[in-house]
């Protein structure tokens, strides 16, 4: 039995591995050219994301878009679930809802809606509205973990707190904001990360006008083979296992992503 | 110092009436326990003397100012929940030190105020521990502690002692009590078990069903309970019928008792005995006469019960004080005037 | 601090700047999404605001229809094998030490990182003919010669997977690392074997998130759009890929907007149907 848990484990651990494998076998060739297993080695790609101005652009592109679309979504989501647990509103059940129905629309529906949109108002291509693209896609995952954390604060201790003498506000800034910090750490990092990888939206709404990293990955795998476009993905994932290996270690990961409170 | 003053206080959760028209005075610098079975009411008539719960009517008063609109963070009073609600990001210290805190009390003094409270609740130099380092007792103390930190006008704990062991809880009852009486601080105390309210009370409440059956020092809801809720609830009583012969006599199992007195015209009125009140004698010289059923030696004492007449009666001794009988054999009880208690059907 | 409806007006504001955010950039592109569907098309990639069905009926034809029903089927397929996969993982994950899952939990949300087009280039070389698993299965013996397994419909089917395992699996951790450790123990004193415990008791007791899971990844695959196209030919393109080229290539707006409307309502119908099925069999 246990065999058969181990081999499960290496099956999986194995699928999951294996385009990586490949990924950064390639972004090590030496040549310009996308072989596979790679021929010769060199890490000259890596330094290319940052040496070539084309790459470094996209990449700033693609990090601006992430920070600022990411702290929008967790700018937006907060006041939600914090309203939803403060109050009783069974009506703002509906704008959940909304916070929560882009995500589950296929991304090429929402895609279409804004270019619809955009076109409409004239603001078409703009990069500000990538933004506010991507802030409205991603946010139902700021909302989701932090509803999360919201649920998980004992209402005793808000309580206990209130009879001690501290007000709505107080009660805000010294219990309820320190409890949900990791749940909004976690909520950012994850649209972070996925608005770094976001194609669809991006280029619907901006891809005439700004090149993100995975719309130039898309145009780099059609008409200009370089490696450069793997070092960037190895680079990604490097980054986020950094990101989400600090949340580990500074808090809880499998209490963030929904188990119950470590057994005493 | 007029003490706290409850004015026909109502809650009602939709179409139900969790707490209904409770009257109650309590003196400054009293202990109180509400006591009574699980959804009697106590802890909603608590929350709401705190101020988490808003009445649906009446009136709650403080040394003759009326609070009942007051917000709870301004009321002053310190609580001890249940669950006992530690702050888990904060330390000992800090969790003590808090209400001073954002009040902008300053460092030296809130460090001052969490040593003389650690000492209070005797867990000197705990300022830095974590929360979770703490055993159960411990982080009791430091609820308690908390709660204390602003010298409060009420102290309030929901069932604080649920969560501890039988001799730990034993241990806290009683150092709860001197702590109160050492501070003069008004205390009201919510808990189920009859045995901590007889302990640490100056003033008992039994409730049920959301009202005050009876509101007094233990020894009186002993000796002389309200009703038949009362009686049953606070240690172990016999409940007889009683039939009133409309002189003022009763007579119970269609056998008159000669002592006891019962007012005209009630009718279904009950007779209660405590079981150490009973007494067994030899069959022709009791009240009533009965067959014992069934003998219990539980060491510290014996039970012995007696049907009489398809009814059971329990009778309980020390061992030296009685032969021992035996199931089967016809004995008489006798019940003495001055034990029983008639109360209202 | 007691959880009570708002009262005044400034209790509103929390819920006012994401309201009026979402309604603005949510429900009304949305909503000009589904007006559009019914203006009339013009040559040069214009179209004037009008109310026709001809952008619908264009739809109705055989060719869409097909597409439609292909995008459909590979979703649940996608769907089945995903949740498949994933289930007994992470059941398995859950019952390792928290350190262990720690690490495993590290590994997948890095995956997520992975780009489609990567995922989709990826593949297309493991599933080639000249440097993939086919060289690797040939040279153990199981295979006469390497072959190209892409691409194809295979090789769509296994991006998909790929890229929807991370979210089952992530989707499904709540559920079952709080599941009662108890209910198993119970089954196996009553003398079910670890695997027939596991079918017996564990699947239907969280049957709800299995299909709250198979849910979510229908629809992920459904809007699927760069894999398709990357891993596929064209006859394995489905409705989101004819979407965005009605939309960018052809310049036909209306068209793309009803097709995307009617992708939508399609899927909104399968989700209702399960959902009904499932209340039905749980009554």
């Amino acid at each position: 039995m246990r065999a058969l848990q181990r081999l499960l484990f290496c099956v999986v651990g194995m699928f999951l591995a294996a385009p990586l494998v490949i990924v950064a076998g390639v972004s090590i060739n030496e040549k310009q050219t996308l072989a596979f297993p790679p021929r010769g080695f060199s890490l000259a790609w890596y330094a290319e994301i940052f040496t070539s101005a084309e790459w470094r652009s996209a990449l700033f592109a693609s990090l601006g878009l992430a920070a600022s679309s990411a702290a929008l979504a967790v700018a937006i989501a907060l006041p939600l679930a914090w309203f939803m647990w403060r109050r009783f509103a069974p009506w703002a059940n509906a704008v959940r809802l909304l916070g929560i129905a882009p995500f589950i629309l296929p991304p090429v529906i929402t895609a279409l809606g804004f270019l619809s949109f955009w076109a409409a108002t004239g603001f078409y291509g703009q990069p500000w509205t990538a933004v506010i693209g991507h802030a409205i896609f991603f946010v139902t995952l700021p909302l989701v973990t932090l509803t999360l954390g919201f649920d998980a604060i004992d209402r005793s201790l808000v309580e206990a707190a209130a009879t001690l003498g501290a007000d709505d506000r107080t009660v805000f800034r010294s219990i309820v904001l320190p409890l949900i910090g990791p749940y909004l750490v976690s909520g950012y990092a994850f649209a972070f990360v996925l608005s770094l990888n976001e194609y669809i939206v991006a280029y619907m709404t901006v891809g005439f006008t700004m090149e993100t990293l995975p719309i130039k990955i898309f145009n780099a795998l059609r008409y200009g083979y370089t490696p450069t476009m793997a070092a960037v993905s190895v680079f990604f994932v490097a980054i986020a296992a950094l990101v989400f290996g600090l949340i580990a270690r500074f808090g809880d990961l499998p209490r963030l992503l929904g188990a119950l409170s470590k057994p005493r | 110092m007029s003490g706290l003053e409850l004015r026909g206080l109502r809650k009602r959760f939709g179409p139900i009436t969790v707490v209904d028209d409770v009257q109650l005075n309590v003196p400054h610098g009293s202990f109180v326990c509400l006591l009574g079975p699980s959804g009697c009411g106590k802890t909603t008539l608590l929350r709401m003397i705190a101020g988490l719960e808003d009445p649906s009517e009446g009136a709650i008063v403080l040394d003759g100012e009326d609070i009942t609109a007051q917000p709870t963070h301004r009321r002053n009073f310190g609580m001890v929940f249940q669950s006992l609600a530690l702050f888990p990001h904060l330390s000992v210290g800090q969790n003590i030190t808090y209400p001073l805190r954002i009040r902008g009390a300053p460092r030296d003094e809130q460090r001052r105020r969490a040593c003389e409270l650690l000492k209070l609740v005797q867990l000197p130099g705990f300022e830095d521990r974590s929360i979770d380092q703490l055993s159960g007792g411990q982080r009791q103390r430091v609820a308690i502690a908390r709660a204390l930190a602003l010298k409060p006008r009420l102290f309030l704990l929901d069932e604080p002692l649920s969560a501890l062991d039988a001799k730990l809880r034993e241990a806290m009852q009683l150092e709860l009590r001197q702590l109160q009486q050492q501070l003069g601080i008004t205390t009201i105390v919510v808990t189920h078990d009859q045995r901590e309210a007889m302990t640490m009370a100056d003033l008992v409440v039994v409730m049920g069903g959301g009202r005050i059956r009876q509101a007094a020092p233990p020894v009186e809801i002993y000796r002389r309970p309200a009703d038949a809720f009362v009686a049953d609830f606070i240690g172990s009583t016999n409940l007889l019928p009683l039939q009133a012969d409309g002189r003022g006599g009763a007579s119970a199992f269609g056998q008159p008792l000669h002592e006891i007195r019962v007012p005209a015209g009630s009718n279904g009125a009950v007779l209660s005995i405590r079981p150490e009140d009973v007494q067994l004698t030899a069959a022709h010289e009791g009240m009533l006469q009965g067959r014992v059923s069934f003998v219990r030696d539980l060491g510290a004492t014996v039970e012995t019960f007696v049907d009489v007449a398809g009814q059971r009666i329990v009778a309980v001794s020390t061992p030296r004080a009685r032969t021992l009988l035996r199931p089967g054999d016809a004995v008489g009880v006798r019940l003495p005037a001055e034990s029983c208690v008639v109360l209202p059907p | 601090m007691k959880r009570e409806p708002p009262r005044r007006l400034a209790d509103y504001g929390p819920i006012a700047f994401p309201a009026l955010l979402l309604l603005v950039f949510f429900v009304v592109p949305f909503g000009t999404m589904i007006a559009v569907s019914f203006f009339r098309r013009q040559q040069g990639g214009f179209y004037t605001p009008d109310f026709v069905f001809a952008n619908y009926e264009r739809f109705l034809s055989a060719f869409f229809g097909h597409v439609l029903g292909l995008s459909l089927l590979l979703a649940v397929v996608v769907a089945l094998c995903a949740v498949a996969m994933a289930f007994p993982f992470t059941y398995l994950l859950s019952r390792q030490s928290r350190r262990v899952q720690t690490g495993w939990l590290i590994a997948l949300l890095s995956v997520l990182s992975l780009s489609e087009v990567i995922i989709g280039f990826a593949w297309s070389t493991l599933l080639s003919r000249t440097a993939g698993i086919t060289q690797v299965l040939a040279a153990l013996g199981l295979m006469a010669e390497p072959a190209a397994l892409f691409p194809g419909y295979g090789a769509v089917l296994t991006g998909m997977v790929y890229q929807a395992l991370p979210y089952a699996i992530l989707v499904l951790y709540p559920a079952l690392v709080r599941l009662d450790p108890t209910l198993l123990e119970a089954a196996r004193t009553l003398g079910a074997s670890p695997l027939r415990a596991f079918f017996d008791v564990i699947v239907p007791a969280l049957r709800s998130a299995i299909v709250a899971t198979l849910i979510m990844v229908f629809v992920f695959a459904l809007g699927s759009y760069l894999l398709p196209q990357i891993l596929g030919r064209p006859q394995h393109w489905t409705l989101s890929v004819l979407i965005t080229d009605q939309a960018i290539y052809q310049s036909n707006m209306p068209f793309a907007a009803a097709m995307a409307v009617f992708l939508v309502l399609m899927s909104l119908a399968l989700v209702g149907l399960t959902l009904l099925a499932g209340r039905r069999r749980g009554s």
